[in-house]
């Protein structure tokens, strides 16, 4: 078994809103899953199902193979976006209570917190309340009970919003290290920077549909447009322009080039290799610049969304 | 199961651990006696200032013993200085007022133009008190006239106390009823107090979740129908444990207050009787009623009415929380629940005023069972009629239906919270709870 998680045909709907349209999913093991979508797409809707916080009107959800059952909340960790805490809880009273809920014993529990809170170097905490905490520091505090009971399974959603760069990185980094160790994460976000980071494969939900899903390499390499930016040394810049003009379609480009000379990006026929065009560009002068143009997480997000509104 | 049972343990260490809750349970007691003692005391203090009465009888027929002076009213008599002169000192004087009893030709047009002057509107019971005192004398000279002896007459009182059986043989009498009066309406306004206090506190707790942002990391871990029957459990529990508190402090300081001050509990609260209440009182100990009562008491089926007592109150509370949890849910601040919370209040007050006004007169009439059947008042109005002795069938209906009801409103009110819990924004409408019932899961 490959597959973590497979969903097959969801339909969610409330009243007359459908907020998943027949929506099928298959979450490789072991792998970072990037849940995209503009808001409102019904990502959270999907995510609650997966959660089993709301049931699905129809369609089967399989965990490992096997459909979802109640206990299976002990497998997942989940991160939600409009997350909190207890405010006149204690830190290490709450984490604990939460741990408790997952299934795990009070002693178990006791032991890996402590193991965490020495890591991201909290355990003065322990004792103070959430309303002493600054936000990210509770958003600390939080991502360590949703990875505690050391789930199969990983949501989070736009873990990254409150923290600060630095504290963005660490959680980033942790993030892959778990599914280093075997964890299976998917991961919704906005921030398409952090998906090309991050995500081995993605899938894009808009207006209740999913639109695209795949390996991230895959889907673009499907984006992509054989196009490539050129950098040449030469004195003679019109001269070869024109000579491109005539065999591709040429457009101008913005990068800086140390030396005088000619840049352009050039999209060459798809059944084209790009060895044709860079031992044609030999002949002209030195080849300082050839990269292909591949789109980025957001181009494809872009892309994807307007052509299916 | 274990979830709910960490899920009770945290509602009720996060309600008992909260500072407000300690101060009330502490201090609630004590405020409570120490308002029973100012009460007193000032009522006491206001007693005791001595009040100055003068009289003019221009009718010259009051006696002294007529108006015999008491330990709070002096009476003297003015007659000779005349109305005039009399009403002039007693504007100047220290004095409370002037009764007037001008001169007349028949007793009957006297009982119609006797005057009372004083400098601020005088206190009831100082009229009263005074129109008893005439009323006796006119009476009495009237029954002279007939020629009729007033010896005779007063040999001629005689009270009867017509005891009352039923027909196992129990015996019964009017101070039997006000016990069972007494039993019945302590439960059944305890109930009403709990369940506001309480039920608005499980439904703060849903609101708190809900601002506090942590109910999704709680769903995703249990079901809402577990978040909320522990809410209900837990915030119950640490009711009913302020409510022991409370009692064993106002034991405690009873004995105490008893034994420090000689102020016994019954005084205070006889302080805000009349004084023909309290003689009334006094009468009753002297003739070995009290220790009666007592008796009538243990004589009552307790374990019945304990037992009752315990499955009305926890299912009236379990009912009525339930649905204010089902309104925490649904909001997303506290001055948002107004709208619904009416709807809930209405037949616990609804309750209660049914309870006083119907049971205590007729514990068996139509009204009174009707409204212990249906499961909104049942709770309170059953409680109250219980002392009485329902017969076993009705009970048995009434239990039932709360039982069904109880049921009922849980899953319904699970409805609402799984939905509304999920719910930011946008104060929903009554048609809009409507709509979330109807969701699937």
């Amino acid at each position: 078994m490959n597959n973590l998680l497979e969903i097959k045909n969801v339909v969610k709907t409330y009243g007359d809103f459908t907020a998943l349209n027949d929506v099928s999913l298959t979450i490789p093991k072991g792998s970072v899953f990037g849940l995209l979508g503009p808001n409102g797409a019904g990502k959270t809707s999907l995510i609650r199902i997966i959660n089993q916080i709301i049931l699905p009107d129809s369609g089967t959800i399989l965990l490992d193979g096997k459909p979802l059952v109640p206990n299976d909340v002990e497998h997942i960790g989940y991160l939600p976006e409009e997350r909190g805490l207890y405010k006149s809880m204690k830190v290490g009273e709450q984490a604990l209570y939460l741990a408790q809920l997952k299934g795990l014993s009070k002693s178990e529990a006791k032991k890996r917190l402590k193991y965490w809170f020495d890591k991201f170097d909290i355990g003065a905490w322990w004792d103070k309340k959430i309303e002493e905490l600054s936000k990210g520091m509770a958003q600390k505090v939080q991502f360590i009970v949703t990875v505690l009971h050391r789930p199969k399974l990983l949501i989070f959603d736009e873990p990254f919003s409150g923290f600060d760069p630095i504290n963005a990185q660490l959680i980033a980094k942790e993030i892959l290290q778990l599914r280093d160790e075997g964890a299976t994460i998917i991961f919704s976000t906005h921030r398409m920077e952090s998906v090309e980071e991050m995500c081995d494969y993605i899938a894009l939900i808009n207006k209740s549909n999913k639109i695209i899903d795949g390996k991230l390499d895959d889907i673009k390499r499907q984006y992509r447009s054989n196009t490539f930016q050129i950098g040449l040394k030469t004195t003679n810049t019109s001269e070869i322009e024109a000579l491109l003009k005539d065999k591709f379609d040429v457009s101008s480009t913005n990068f800086r080039m140390l030396n005088e000379g000619l840049t352009l990006n050039v999209k060459i026929p798809n059944e084209d290799s790009p060895n044709e065009l860079l031992s044609l560009l030999t002949n002209y002068g030195d080849v300082q610049h050839f990269l292909e143009i591949v789109p980025n997480a957001n181009e494809i997000f872009i892309q994807a969304v307007n052509k299916n509104s | 199961m274990g979830k709910l049972k960490l899920i009770i343990k945290r509602e009720f260490l996060a309600k008992v651990k909260n500072k407000s809750f300690i101060v009330m349970t502490f201090l609630s007691p004590l405020l409570m006696v120490g308002i029973g003692f100012l009460v007193f005391f000032l009522s006491k203090k206001n007693d005791e200032k001595v009040k100055h009465i003068v009289y003019v009888d221009e009718f010259k027929l009051f006696a002294k013993e007529d108006f015999k002076d008491t330990k709070t009213v002096l009476y003297s008599d003015y007659t000779d200085l005349g109305i005039e002169e009399t009403k002039n000192k007693v504007e100047e004087g220290d004095y409370y007022g002037v009764l007037y009893i001008p001169k007349n030709d028949s007793l009957e047009s006297l009982a119609e133009s006797i005057e009372f002057y004083s400098k601020e509107s005088p206190s009831m019971s100082v009229i009263g008190n005074l129109e008893n005192r005439v009323e006796l004398k006119l009476r009495n000279l009237k029954l002279d006239d007939f020629g009729i002896d007033i010896e005779k007459i007063k040999a001629s009182k005689i009270s009867t106390d017509i005891k009352m059986y039923n027909f196992s043989g129990e015996e019964s009498s009017k101070l039997i009823n006000g016990l069972k009066i007494g039993v019945g309406a302590i439960s059944g306004y305890m109930l009403m107090m709990f369940v506001m206090i309480y039920g608005t506190s499980v439904m703060r707790s849903v609101i708190e979740e809900k601002t506090s942002r942590i109910i999704e990391i709680i769903v995703s871990s249990v079901k809402p129908f577990q978040l909320m029957m522990g809410k209900i459990i837990g915030n119950a529990s640490a009711g009913l444990l302020q409510f022991f508190i409370w009692g064993i402090i106002l034991f405690i300081l009873s004995i105490v207050s008893s034994s420090v001050f000689g102020v016994g509990m019954t005084e205070i609260q006889t302080a805000k009787l009349s004084p023909e209440q309290v003689e009334a009182m006094k009468q009753a100990s002297d003739s070995g009623v009290m220790e009666k009562l007592m008796q009538e008491f243990f004589r009552l089926p307790l374990v019945t009415i304990f037992m009752l007592f315990v499955f009305y109150f926890l299912g009236g509370f379990f009912l009525y929380s339930s649905l204010f949890a089902a309104v925490g849910a649904a909001v997303d601040n506290e001055t948002d629940t107004q709208q619904f919370m009416l709807p809930i209040m209405l037949p616990l007050i609804l309750g209660v005023y049914i309870g006083f006004a119907t049971v205590i007169n007729d514990p068996h009439g139509p009204i009174s069972t009707i409204f212990s059947m249906i499961p909104f008042t049942s709770p309170i109005v059953m409680l109250m009629r219980v002392p009485f002795g329902v017969p076993w069938y009705e009970i048995a209906i009434s239990m039932a239906l709360l039982l069904v009801t109880f049921v009922f409103m849980v899953w319904f009110a699970a409805k609402i919270y799984r939905v509304g819990i999920l719910m930011y924004g946008k104060k929903p409408t009554y048609k809009d709870l409507w709509k979330w019932i109807k969701y699937k899961g």
